[in-house]
Parts: structure tokens; C-alpha cells; sequence
């Protein structure tokens, strides 16, 4: 694993009222790991993905991913940018269709205008089939070829998952970041999740993986942070955080081994 | 529509599809009268302006109160420039662009600064927005009389196609073509165009962005749209819409007044888009000729009452409003989703926060 930095936070903070959700948060993420972000319930790994991906304005603190500041940046100029994310609560294009879901996720790889699209002119309809076609790939990437036409919003909730997963990965990103992607999965489809997991890393592409099931977030991670109360308790190699007495508190014994 | 896979059975369809529309004035002439001819072409322009808000409520998902305004913007800017009122008679073909250009102006103006209300918030800022431009159009008599006021605009300049009016009757191989007939193929035309547009445009990854926007613009966002952007183009594109037939009603009528542009008539186009299926093209086009047409035929009551019960029970504009509200209530109850849907929602519901 080489050791250049790709995402880089400096004393984040967000608070909402009274509340610290995110207390001078600081960590760096090496290009192609994968980084487990854990914590109890409100501890404010949510809070940072959001302020990672531009839907929250973070109250202080810096953040530079790729070598540029992408704090206070535009949700889409940050997915320009080369991240993209999940959702805890899915939060799919419900109406559309699975297919139509990664579409949407080329857009920004895409450039036809309205123009284009009323013409439909050779350089709109040739861009067209490359969005379907690259769309069909992610569905088929992510274990999802039967349901290209199936409703987003029908689909069962490990498919709904993947295919969040399938729509991030269509905006080609550097870094993927996926909020609680195992939660409500079966032991098989938590098993499928962790291959693709492994197989998107080895596409080249670095994660940032929240998640509560600790059997797979420490095993497939190669280094975690451990938020709690809006603090970053400790940092470091799955082993290690494993035995930090700060982190073994935080836990109190809970799904924590 | 699915003919199956026999392309020749597809293009029968077609075929008899066009061969329907291109008689259907003549039809309805000689089945109903000459007055539904009008009625024909009044359907159309309906169907221009249902369609092009459809864009933004259908489309885009934002809820605007105030679209009669962009028809008002294109009528006008027709009207002014086509008329003894200034004594200019620009041609149609430099009106229509430009009324076009102005609308979606405008459209840019009420939407920049409001795009980032949401739901009720912009359903109320375009509601004012349309009740402003009617009371400008009213009261811009004085100290200049620009609109003429109340009045309105009259002996506006029919549309003229090489030196051939519209509004003129014309003969041609043994059929009577009235102002009516003529203007429903010249307003056939126009309402195919923004089919195909709105079609085109759904089916692009800019129409794909918006349908993301409506369903989730957060998500949307994310993903890397620019909402703010696309929510404009939205706006824009359906003003442009509303304001190329603002224009060809203008030119149709002969005479504008604010009394055409009441919120009322905005509702009444979000009707059409509502009652069609928000959204799905053939459903809105749908919506609109029915909306247009039922009124029309609920006249024929009175006459019908009278015959029979040898008195008017009923005033028939009050059954009119009667039957509508009882329609919506039930489509409401019945058929949330407009007669045509444009797809079944998914039950998962929106959860407002960001998680
Ligand atoms: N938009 C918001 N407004 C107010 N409080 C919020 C908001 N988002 C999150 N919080 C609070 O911030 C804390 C951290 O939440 P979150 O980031 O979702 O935690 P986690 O994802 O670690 O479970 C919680 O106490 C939560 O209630
Ligand atoms: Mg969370």
C-alpha cells in the first residue's frame, strides 16, 4: 500500500445547538485502503460523512481530499471531485428504475445539454448507450443483472443497498463512502457484500466504511477511527484499537469483542 | 400503446393516428359544429402549456402556482409587438422566439431567488408571482399606456404564413378552411414539437436528473447534480413552453386582456397535469384535452334541462365547478397517482433527514 494521503481532515467540528456532534475530528486516509470509521449510536460518524460530502457545512476545521480544500465546496462540486457515498437510510430514486438510478450516476461523467437531448444528435444518442451500457456493467458489477427494470424503491433491502453502492460507483469515484452498508443483510448477502467490498478496493478505489457489524468492519479494514460523543477516541490498526482501553469504555461490553 | 413487435402493424398506427388528427377538424364540424373546431385548437394550446408544466411540477417536482404568468409574458410580448398599440407588426417568426426568450426570462428571474424554498413555500412565491404579472398588465395604462389596461390588447396581427392569413378562410380542394381550422393545424404542429421535446428531454440525462431531483434532491446532490441549476433549467424550459403559446394565443384570439391569466387558469393547467399522471407525457396531453373539452360539453346541459325539464335546474358554470371538484376529490381517493401514472411509486417513504 503506498503511503499517499488521499483525504485529509483537520480539526473538524459541527455542532447542532447545543450539541457537539463533531468535536476538532482529525484523521487521514491513505489512497486505496480501506478505512472502518466506528462508534456507538450518535457518536457523529453519520454528521462526518455529511460534512465530508457537502451536505453539512462543517462549523471549523479543514479538509482537503486529492490535495485540494474541498470544505465548504457544493455537494455535487465535492462528487465532481471524486467522492462519492451510501446512505444509512437508503435513500434511493425511489420511482425510477434500478437501471435508471446508475444512470443518474453518470451524469456528472456526461455532458449532453438541453440541446443536445431536444436534437438528439449523434454525439447525445452515442453518449446515451455509453451511460446505458456502463450502467448495465455497475448493475452486473454489483450482483444485480436481474433487476435492471425492477422500481428502486420495490427492490428487496440488500438489493436497494447494492444498488446505492452501484450508483455511487457510477460517478467514478477515488473514495467510496458507505454509511452502515451491512445493516439489515443476512449472513449471505453480508458474505457478498464484503467479496464486492474487496473487489471494489482492488479496482483501485478507497473506502470509507462505517459499520456496525464488527466482525466485518475490523476484518476488512486496514486501519479504523473510533468516534464517540463527536470525539475521535482512537485511531490505528484493527488490533490495536481492539485493545484500547478507551475504546473497550466506550463500549462497555456491548456488541464490542 | 404496444402494437407488438410487427413493425408494419406500428406503422399502421402511426399512420391511422395521423390520418385522425388531420381530419378530426372536419370530423368535428360536421358532428358538433363549427364552434368545437375553436374548441379543437383551444384543446391544443392547453396541451403546449400543460406539457410545459409538466416539466417543472411533472418533471422536476416543483409545485408552481403561478405558471399562467410565462403564457401571460409570451401573449403580451406578442400582442405589443403585433398591434395597432404601438403600431408595430413584427412578423410571427421573430415574435415566437422571442416570446419565447422573455418567458424563460422571467422563468429565471422568479426561480434564482426561490428555488430554495420548498413544496408549500414555492407553491406560494409563484402564486404571487402570477397574481403580480396580471395586476402589472392591469395597471400599466398609466402615466404610459403600455398593456391598455383592463381593456387589453386588440386587433392583434393573426399569424401569417407567406402572405397567407390564418385568419382568413380559405378553399382548398373542395373543403372550407375557417380561421378555427386553420389554426388548429398550425397549433397540431406546435403541440407535436413539444411531444417530441418533452419526450426527448425525459428520456436524456438532463430529464434524468430532474425526476432524481423530485424524488430525492438531496441523493441527487450527492451523486453530483447541480440541483440549483437543473431546478432553473426546469423553470426555463416550462416557461418557454407557456410562452410560445401565450404567442400563438395572442395571435389566435386577436385580443388580449388580464382577465385570461387568473390564478384560477393556473390551477386549471396543474389540473391537466395532475388529473393525466404527473409527469408522464401521454397522461398530461391526456389531462389536457379532457379539461379543455369537459367544460365545454357540460354547456350543453342547460339547453338539455330545459328541453326536458322545461326549466334550468342547474346553472351549468355551477355544475361545471361542481363536477370538477367532485372529479378531483375523487381522483384524489381513487387515482392519487392522475389517470395515467407514470410509474408505480414505490412505498418507501421520503425521510426528510440526512442520514
Ligand atoms: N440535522 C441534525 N440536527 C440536529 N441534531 C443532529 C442532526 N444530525 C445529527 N444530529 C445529532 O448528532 C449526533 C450524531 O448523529 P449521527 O452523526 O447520525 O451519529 P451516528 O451516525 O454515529 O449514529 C446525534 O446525537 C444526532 O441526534
Ligand atoms: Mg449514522
Amino acid at each position: 500500500m503506498s503511503a499517499e494521503v488521499l483525504l485529509e481532515a483537520r480539526g473538524v467540528s459541527k455542532r447542532f445547538g447545543g450539541l457537539a456532534a463533531l468535536s476538532s475530528v482529525s484523521f487521514a486516509m491513505r489512497r486505496g485502503e480501506i478505512f472502518g470509521l466506528i462508534g456507538p449510536n450518535g457518536a457523529g460518524k453519520t454528521t462526518l460523512f455529511n460534512v465530508l460530502t457537502g451536505l453539512t457545512a462543517p462549523d471549523a476545521g479543514e479538509i482537503r481530499f486529492a490535495g485540494k480544500r474541498i470544505d465548504g465546496l457544493k455537494p455535487h462540486a465535492i462528487a465532481t471531485c471524486g467522492i462519492a457515498r451510501t446512505f444509512q437510510n437508503i435513500r434511493l430514486f425511489g420511482s425510477m428504475t434500478a437501471l435508471e438510478n446508475v444512470m443518474v450516476g453518470r451524469h456528472l461523467r456526461s455532458r449532453t445539454g438541453v440541446l443536445g437531448a431536444m436534437l438528439r444528435n449523434r454525439a447525445a444518442r452515442d453518449e446515451e448507450r455509453s451511460i446505458r451500457e456502463r450502467a448495465r456493467e455497475l448493475l452486473a458489477y454489483c450482483g444485480l443483472t436481474g433487476r435492471t427494470d425492477a422500481i428502486a424503491g420495490d427492490l428487496p433491502y440488500g438489493d436497494q443497498r447494492r444498488l446505492e453502492i452501484a450508483r455511487a460507483l457510477a460517478t467514478e469515484p477515488l473514495l467510496l463512502a458507505l454509511d452502515e452498508p451491512a445493516a439489515g443483510m443476512n449472513a449471505t448477502e453480508t458474505t457478498a457484500l464484503r467479496a464486492l467490498l474487496e473487489r471494489i478496493l482492488g479496482d483501485g478505489i478507497t473506502l470509507l466504511l462505517i459499520e456496525h457489524d464488527m466482525k466485518l468492519v475490523m476484518s476488512l479494514s486496514h486501519r479504523v477511527a473510533v468516534l464517540d460523543y463527536g470525539e475521535k477516541i482512537a485511531d490505528g490498526r484493527p488490533d490495536d484499537v481492539r485493545r484500547d482501553p478507551r475504546v473497550i469504555e466506550a463500549y462497555l461490553g456491548g456488541t464490542f469483542a | 400503446m404496444n402494437p407488438g413487435c410487427r413493425p408494419w402493424l406500428r406503422w399502421a398506427l402511426w399512420a391511422a393516428i395521423a390520418l385522425l388528427l388531420l381530419i378530426l377538424p372536419f370530423a368535428t364540424e360536421a358532428l358538433l359544429g363549427r364552434s368545437w373546431v375553436r374548441i379543437l385548437a383551444v384543446a391544443l394550446l392547453f396541451v403546449m402549456l400543460a406539457l410545459g408544466l409538466n416539466i417543472v411540477v411533472g418533471f422536476a417536482g416543483l409545485l408552481d402556482l403561478g405558471y399562467i404568468a410565462f403564457f401571460a409574458v409570451g401573449a403580451y410580448s406578442y400582442a405589443l409587438l403585433a398591434s395597432p398599440q404601438f403600431g408595430i407588426h413584427w412578423p410571427v417568426l421573430v415574435l415566437l422566439p422571442l416570446g419565447a426568450a422573455l418567458a424563460a426570462l422571467f422563468g429565471i428571474l422568479i426561480g434564482a431567488p426561490t428555488l430554495r424554498l420548498r413544496g408549500d413555500y414555492l407553491a406560494i412565491v409563484t402564486l404571487g408571482f402570477g397574481e403580480i404579472i396580471r395586476v402589472l398588465l392591469n395597471n400599466l395604462n398609466r402615466p404610459v399606456n403600455i398593456t391598455n389596461g383592463p381593456q387589453g390588447i386588440t386587433l392583434i396581427d393573426p399569424v401569417q404564413i407567406g402572405g397567407l392569413s390564418l385568419a382568413k378562410t380559405q378553399e382548398f380542394a373542395g373543403l372550407t378552411f375557417s380561421a378555427a381550422h386553420n389554426y388548429y393545424y398550425l397549433f397540431l404542429l406546435f403541440a407535436l414539437l413539444t411531444i417530441v421535446v418533452s419526450l426527448r428531454l425525459q428520456h436524456s440525462r438532463i430529464g434524468r436528473a430532474w425526476e432524481a431531483i423530485r424524488d430525492d434532491e438531496l441523493a441527487a446532490a450527492a451523486m453530483g447534480i447541480h440541483t440549483r441549476n437543473l431546478k432553473l433549467l426546469a423553470f426555463a424550459m416550462g416557461a418557454t413552453f407557456g410562452g410560445v403559446a401565450g404567442g400563438l394565443f395572442a395571435a389566435f384570439q386577436g385580443f388580449v386582456s388580464p382577465e385570461s391569466f387568473h390564478l384560477i387558469d393556473s390551477i386549471m393547467v396543474l389540473c391537466m397535469v395532475v388529473l393525466g399522471g404527473m409527469g408522464n407525457v401521454a397522461g398530461v396531453v391526456l389531462g389536457a384535452v379532457l379539461l379543455t373539452a369537459l367544460p365545454e360539453a357540460l354547456r350543453y346541459i342547460g339547453p338539455l334541462q330545459q328541453r326536458l325539464l322545461g326549466e334550468v335546474l342547474i346553472d351549468p358554470a355551477d355544475l361545471r365547478m361542481l363536477l370538477f371538484g367532485l372529479a378531483l376529490v375523487l381522483m384524489m381517493l381513487l387515482r392519487p397517482q392522475g389517470l395515467w401514472p407514470v410509474r408505480r411509486k414505490s412505498q418507501t417513504a421520503e425521510t426528510a433527514d440526512v442520514s
